[in-house]
């Protein structure tokens, strides 16, 4: 269902909703009053009777997400997805700050480029934080003004969709980086052995002949990476880890290693590569979708807090892309909107609702030094409202992204995001 | 061929893996019938008349689309052909486009060579007609599949328990994998023989053993199927030599002057001569290579036929009852 963005009255009362405080980790029955688009108060029985409620019984009332990992697409293939588009995306999928990477074209890696987007971003319905590239041009020979760029808005460094394939450059952007106390993001998968891979390669490329990935093109190049960021001193955050053997090394780093975070997606934690085996290209993604032996070692890092953050890559691809060939068609799938289903179906029997919810709110706000305190009085309103026990068929009609490139169409989801609140404008369904 | 009508069980023709082993068989036995069709003086029959085939190959193709096309017109089928290949394929729109239109002129099924495993699988998502894969990149290969089990099956009289060596790049190899599938359905035993380079990994998941010597494939197997080295993977350097390949790998007169042991020889074509196969081998009497070829078009006839005959069978029946 299409969200209703409005504007929020001066008062609004959100009245005996579940108040999950993922900051305090307390949970507990009570209203939220939201005045001048701040936090009023929370739990006072005496509220003027006459402000507008909204009834949240059965409802869970919590931080607004955070996701460490989107693809806007703007500036340059607006088609595909743009801040604005992106943004009622992220709001329908109760994300209200999302970071964004800069490969787009040209790809954010001058202080202009970010001011580009921190401007853009000023009037939209949540907060934007670009990422700059670490190398100019995302070419992985020289690095970027990460000053310059700082100072305008970046709040890290990758050049995602890209590896940084030199190791050299790579440890002098962590060195860079350091300076400016914001993490550096790596897309680690080495091209020498990912070559022209299209699916994780394994049982089932053995059967169906697409060009392999193996996991090792991920993990060894995680390894090193987590080498240099002992070496450095550098806050590393390890983006969409998709494979055990990653998480073997990120588990012996986090023994004596404390700058080290990371994060997995919806759709690693979800599917795994029997479904390549309908040659359907939603399913074509980078990492790639590996087995179900790897998906239950994703789970089990997120358990044991290995890996502390869920990020959806969302990455829009149009329809005529993705309808090429397996080969020609892109990499990437949307996924802010099925996010909190596709993840809360997977984890719920694994986790309870406090533990899944620091894993979209405060634990990817802490990686990037965001407030994380949205509870306190006087705190500008970023809250998601949840019916943690719907069930429901995410459909095209959920979709607010420019595109609808995702496998998750007509999956059957569990728990479903009913409202959100963000930068004084609000929905609820 | 009156007889009761074989109803396949799936109405596109993709791959072998998961194909129902009683359809191969029904598949084979019409292909022998086929056979005596092109031994005839006139080699027409009326079977598909006011049917239309597209061959749609966007993959340069001798051998397979000729075959395709003389077992349509032996079916009296209408064929159009359309070869595209590369950069007018870049854009995924042309590739729909290109079916969809074919598809409002009213065509009944789509022959389809494409160098992307899966895209005749993503065909039968936009078109309504009957696919046929004829061959989908290192994926499938199935009526070269067909054709070789039928192969065997005029060699041997039977393919349960029989033992098949599949021998040299396995893993870019689509006829490998039809082959395989298909011979493990049929109740052959198959083993690969090639280098671990040349050989998918996980390699254990397909229905057959692996060897890595191919003495002892030689000394084990009814048959051999002899793939075609692709040149350009010494590009990518996944074998040393060809000097190496051939004294590992190739099957030499010297290394068959060894095994005194009757063994059948099948070769899916093109061969490379004095690489992976010797020429005196190639043309001696244990290779039945030409043999396939005839099969070749034998099996295609047969397959189009129980794809698209029933239409026809149900279309009369229809005007005779009226």
């Amino acid at each position: 269902m299409k969200i209703d963005l409005k504007k929020q009255p001066k008062s609004l009362l959100l009245k005996n909703g579940t108040i999950v405080d993922p900051n305090s980790k307390k949970s507990f029955s009570g209203h939220v009053w939201i005045k001048n688009g701040k936090i009023e108060a929370i739990d006072q029985s005496d509220f003027p009777k006459d402000i507008p409620t909204i009834d949240c019984s059965g409802k869970v009332i919590t931080h607004g997400f955070c996701d460490l990992h989107a693809h806007f697409r703007e500036p340059g293939r607006e088609d595909k997805e743009t801040l604005e588009t992106g943004s009622n995306a992220a709001l329908a999928g109760g994300f209200t700050r999302v970071c964004v990477m800069p490969n787009t074209d040209p790809p954010l890696d001058t202080p202009e480029s970010i001011r580009f987007v921190i401007e853009k971003s000023e009037k939209l319905p949540i907060y934007i934080h670009p990422i700059g590239a670490i190398t100019k041009h995302q070419g992985g020979k020289e690095i970027t003004e990460m000053g310059g760029m700082v100072e305008a808005g970046a709040v890290a460094f990758s050049d995602d969709g890209l590896p940084v394939t030199d190791g050299q450059v790579f440890r002098l952007a962590c060195e860079y980086a350091k300076m400016f106390g914001v993490p550096v993001i790596n897309h680690a998968e080495d091209p020498c052995i990912r070559k022209n891979g299209v699916m994780h390669e394994g049982a089932v490329s053995a059967e169906i002949g697409l060009t392999g990935n193996p996991d090792v093109a991920e993990s060894s190049m995680v390894n090193r990476d987590l080498e240099l960021s002992v070496l450095t001193g550098t806050h590393l955050h390890v983006p969409h880890v998709s494979a055990e053997m990653s998480v073997k090394h990120l588990r012996k780093t986090l023994e004596f290693s404390k700058s080290i975070s990371s994060e997995v997606t919806p759709h690693h934690l979800y599917f795994n590569h029997e479904s390549l085996h309908s040659f359907d290209t939603s399913y074509k993604v980078a990492p790639p979708i590996r087995t179900e032996k790897d998906r239950l070692a994703l789970i089990s890092a997120v358990k044991e807090g290995i890996i502390t953050c869920i990020a959806t890559d969302h990455a829009p691809h149009t329809v005529e892309e993705k309808e090429a060939d397996f080969n020609e068609a892109p990499f990437g799938m949307i996924g802010l909107e099925s996010c909190f289903g596709a993840v809360n179906k997977v984890l719920r029997n694994e986790l309870d609702i406090m533990e899944i919810i620091c894993l979209l709110t405060v634990n990817p706000r802490k990686v990037m030094g965001f407030e994380i305190d949205l509870f306190k009085i006087g705190t500008p309103a970023e809250l998601t409202i949840l019916d943690i026990e719907k069930e429901w068929i995410f459909s095209l009609d959920d979709i607010h992204s420019k595109s609808r490139n995702t496998p998750f169409i007509d999956e059957t989801i569990f728990g479903k995001v009913v409202g959100c609140f963000s930068k004084g404008n609000y929905f609820i369904s | 061929m009156r007889k009761e009508w074989i109803m396949l069980t799936n109405r596109h023709f993709l791959g072998l893996k998961d194909y129902p082993g009683e359809d191969i068989q029904s598949i084979i036995d019409t292909a022998f019938q086929f056979r005596e069709v092109l031994d005839r003086p006139i080699k027409r029959v009326p079977s598909l008349q006011g049917q239309t085939i597209v061959n749609l190959f966007f993959e340069n193709s001798t051998r397979t689309r000729i075959s395709f096309e003389l077992a349509q017109k032996r079916l009296s089928a209408d064929t159009v052909n359309f070869s595209g290949t590369g950069s007018s394929l870049k854009k995924g729109e042309s590739f729909k486009d290109t079916v969809q239109n074919l598809e409002a002129m009213k065509i009944d099924a789509v022959v389809m060579r494409h160098p992307v495993p899966g895209s005749p699988n993503q065909l039968t998502r936009f078109v309504d007609a009957v696919v046929i894969n004829a061959g989908d990149g290192t994926h499938e290969h199935p009526t070269q599949g067909i054709l070789d089990m039928m192969s065997l099956h005029e060699a041997f009289g039977a393919l349960e328990g029989l033992k098949v060596g599949i021998i040299g790049d396995i893993a870019h190899s689509r006829v490998a994998r039809s082959d395989i599938f298909g011979l493990a359905t049929m109740g052959a035993k198959v083993t690969l023989c090639g280098p671990p380079t040349l050989l998918p990994l996980n390699v254990e998941v397909l229905p057959a053993a692996v060897s890595y010597s191919i003495d002892e494939v030689i000394d084990w197997a009814d048959a051999i199927i002899v793939l075609r080295l692709q040149l350009e993977r010494m590009g990518q350097r996944l074998i040393p030599s060809v000097r190496e390949y051939r004294s590992l790998f190739g099957i030499t007169s010297e290394r068959m002057k060894n095994h005194s042991k009757q063994l059948v020889i099948m070769h899916p074509g093109p061969m490379n001569r004095g690489i992976e196969i010797d020429s005196d081998i190639a043309d001696g009497k244990q290779a039945i290579i030409l043999n396939q070829v005839l099969n070749g078009v034998a099996s295609r006839m047969a397959i189009l036929y129980l794809l698209l005959g029933q239409k026809i069978s149900e279309e009369s029946e229809k005007s005779v009852s009226e």
